[in-house]
């Protein structure tokens, strides 16, 4: 019992230390003015964790989409309600499976990427020789990764909402034969753009924030040793998945409570 | 050369994804940019709104013609007070014309419709429809019938 | 001795519990060239980043250019190590950028020169350490002594006063370690820099360095010119200096007795 109650004790201070640290490392590489020079580093990072990622984004979408689809016209079928298949589809990727299954993906795939990288720079000394040349490492090499997955991310996210919206049309009105017309036009009669779409976007927001800050620190209090950066890109993808999902309840909660 | 073809891509994807925004705005949230200019209020007062909420659909004959900015109880009238927006290219409603809370089908959304009057004159910005009609409730629907049948 | 730029007073620092320095004072004088050696494992490497201050000392004080590490802000200290270069071990250049990029890239953050000067002063650097040729080149592509090369280029980019050597002499084959020795030299004597190499190799650095400190565990137990060391008589530092296997130094590590942990075995 004492046993326990002291590994919790300890637990507890090493999460707050690390936090702490969190917050310094994100404190130091975004406080102060933005660098001009920096903007090329920036425009470099969108194009490694979003260009690169896109590839992703759109398939993914593209078949949940066209699986919401297939499910949704099972149901409404039912009742003879497929025409609101359109609606269904577009209110369920824009509010939730948009912003919380690309956060997912770009955890997998341009978190663990940075975590791998930043852990490998340390590995090889590269930020503590940086550091030693008066280049500040976490200005240099993390507020524009920082950035870049900051913005690539909410945009991916719409990417991925807008294909899959595609994808389902393209399952229920080409190929199970929806009617078109109402197809759209319930969709677009119920789905509102500041109550349902850019509330959406407000969550991929959060959410980017969330995935490249934890991926960055698990790089940066990576061990610089083998271990050590395949454990840290291994929480990387665990803790910024856990972290969407658990955001994602409270963020409903606060925006979409009924 | 390699900073270029980055730049480029970079280029197209923000290009894709504001087009991918342009596609939730209009065709799939059907949003358009209205300046409040482009529509004139009008009020009435129903006993029962049943459901009817801002942003409900405000239609004649069945074509959306403005929505519902507001629904709020009034002091005065003891009753609800629905503020709507009609597009001010609907500029003929008769004064004795009748507004309605309907529904969208059996279980859909409530809207407001109105029903056009006979008069001459018609209704300017602010004025009030008198002649309402309530949203119909399911369940007193029920009830009713259920009294019928015994 | 004239003035010091680095002067180590007193400084103890102690990682995870663990002490690896205790009570070291070190003068570095301008313009010389100062060896430190010492066993695998005594902290050289540490006491590098000591100087650069990237990590700060438990007790006593180090001060660069008489100025107190400890009283300077962060902004304060990336100003500062603009006046060193460092050479790593491992080269620790950018793996994303062209060696001429690397060499570049000090002067693009620290100077507003345009591309062509620093074209010229880049070039001017990889020719000094003979691989102009390797220009648009990534590290990866270079061998182990190429990229080291390249990095002390990259170091002198700046045209530091201080530049820090850690282990430059380690897994080297004997021509690159000669190409190696001979560019310190030479940079100590043409760029009049000061220079502080770390090393466990005692006859290069013994051909080196103006004066030497040997340290282990965490305490100088010599120092002088090179002859000076050489006639030194302490047992520590004759074992050290001629690699005896055992000595002060213990070859076992601290151990129960052997036969008793011999037989707990068997009894269990």
């Amino acid at each position: 019992m004492n046993i326990l109650a002291w590994r919790l004790g300890r637990f507890a201070l090493q999460m707050v230390s690390s936090l702490g640290r969190a917050v310094r490392m994100l404190f130091f590489a975004l406080a102060g003015s933005p660098q001009l020079k920096n903007i090329p580093l920036v425009v470099r990072q969108i194009y490694q964790l979003g260009v690169l990622s896109v590839l992703i984004i759109v398939c993914s979408g593209f078949s949940i989409g066209a699986v919401l689809a297939l499910q949704g016209y099972a149901q409404l079928a039912r009742v003879g309600s497929e025409s609101a298949l359109g609606l269904g589809v577009a209110l369920v990727l824009v509010m939730e499976i948009g912003p919380v299954v690309s956060a997912l993906l770009f955890a997998g795939r341009a978190g663990s990427a940075i975590t791998a990288e930043i852990g490998l720079m340390k590995a090889t000394e590269q930020i503590a020789s940086m550091e030693m040349m008066g280049v500040d490492p976490l200005r240099r090499i993390f507020a524009p990764r920082f950035w870049g997955g900051f913005i690539a991310l909410p945009l991916l996210a719409l990417m991925f909402s807008v294909v899959g919206i595609w994808g389902a049309s393209l399952v229920a009105v080409d190929w199970l034969g929806v009617y078109g017309g109402s197809f759209w036009s319930v969709m677009e009669e119920g789905v509102d753009f500041f109550d349902h779409v850019l509330k959406g976007i407000v969550k991929s927001v959060v959410f980017g924030f969330v995935v490249i800050w934890i991926a960055l620190f698990q790089g940066y209090d990576s061990l610089p040793t083998s271990e050590g950066i395949s454990k840290a890109t291994t929480n990387t993808v665990v803790f910024s998945s856990v972290w969407v999902l658990v955001l994602d309840f409270f963020l409903t909660l606060m925006m979409f409570q009924l | 050369m390699q900073s270029r073809k980055v730049e480029i891509l970079v280029g197209c994807f923000l290009l894709a994804s504001i087009f991918s925004l342009a596609v939730l705005a209009i065709r799939v949230s059907g949003f358009s940019l209205k300046s409040a200019s482009d529509s004139y209020p009008l009020y009435c007062y129903f006993e029962e709104v049943g459901g009817l909420s801002e942003r409900s659909k405000v239609a004649i004959s069945g074509v959306a013609v403005g929505q519902v900015t507001s629904v709020a109880y009034s002091e005065e009238t003891l009753n609800a007070r629905v503020t709507i927006e009609i597009d001010s290219y609907i500029d003929s409603i008769p004064i004795d014309s009748t507004a309605s809370i309907l529904t969208e089908g059996l279980l859909g959304s409530k809207y407001v419709s109105i029903s056009l009057g006979a008069e001459d004159e018609v209704l300017m910005s602010g004025d009030e429809i008198f002649d309402t009609q309530s949203a119909v409730i399911l369940e007193d629907l029920i009830g009713k019938f259920l009294l019928d049948q015994f | 001795m004239s003035e010091a730029l680095v002067i180590f007073d007193k400084v103890s620092y102690s990682y995870n519990g663990k002490p690896v320095f205790h009570d070291l004072s070190i003068e570095v004088p301008v313009n010389k060239t100062i060896g430190i050696m010492g066993p695998s494992g005594t902290g050289k490497t540490t006491l590098l980043k000591l100087i650069g201050g990237q990590i700060h000392p438990d007790r006593g004080k180090i001060f660069v250019y008489g100025q107190d590490l400890s009283t300077l802000s962060r902004k304060e200290l990336f100003g500062l190590r603009k006046n060193m270069g460092m050479l790593f071990q491992s080269g620790a250049l950018f793996s994303d950028l062209s060696v001429f990029e690397n060499v570049a890239f000090p002067l693009r953050e620290h100077t507003d020169l345009n591309s062509e000067l620093i074209r010229y002063l880049v070039l001017i650097k990889l020719n000094a350490v003979g691989l102009r040729g390797t220009a648009n080149l990534f590290p990866r592509e270079l061998s182990g002594g190429m990229q080291r090369r390249v990095a002390l280029a990259r170091a002198m980019s700046l045209d530091p006063d201080l530049i820090m050597y850690d282990e430059p002499f380690t897994g080297l084959d004997p021509i690159a370690l000669g190409v190696i020795s001979n560019l310190i030299r030479n940079v100590g004597a043409v760029y009049d820099t000061t220079s502080i190499i770390v090393s466990h190799d005692i006859e290069e650095t013994l051909t080196i360095a103006d004066y030497l400190y040997v340290l282990s565990e965490g305490e100088i137990i010599g120092h002088g010119t090179p002859s000076e060391l050489k006639n030194d008589k302490s047992k520590r530092l004759r074992q050290f200096l001629n690699g005896l296997p055992d000595g002060p130094v213990p070859f076992h590590y601290p151990a129960i007795d052997y036969m008793a942990d011999l037989i707990s075995s068997v009894v269990d």
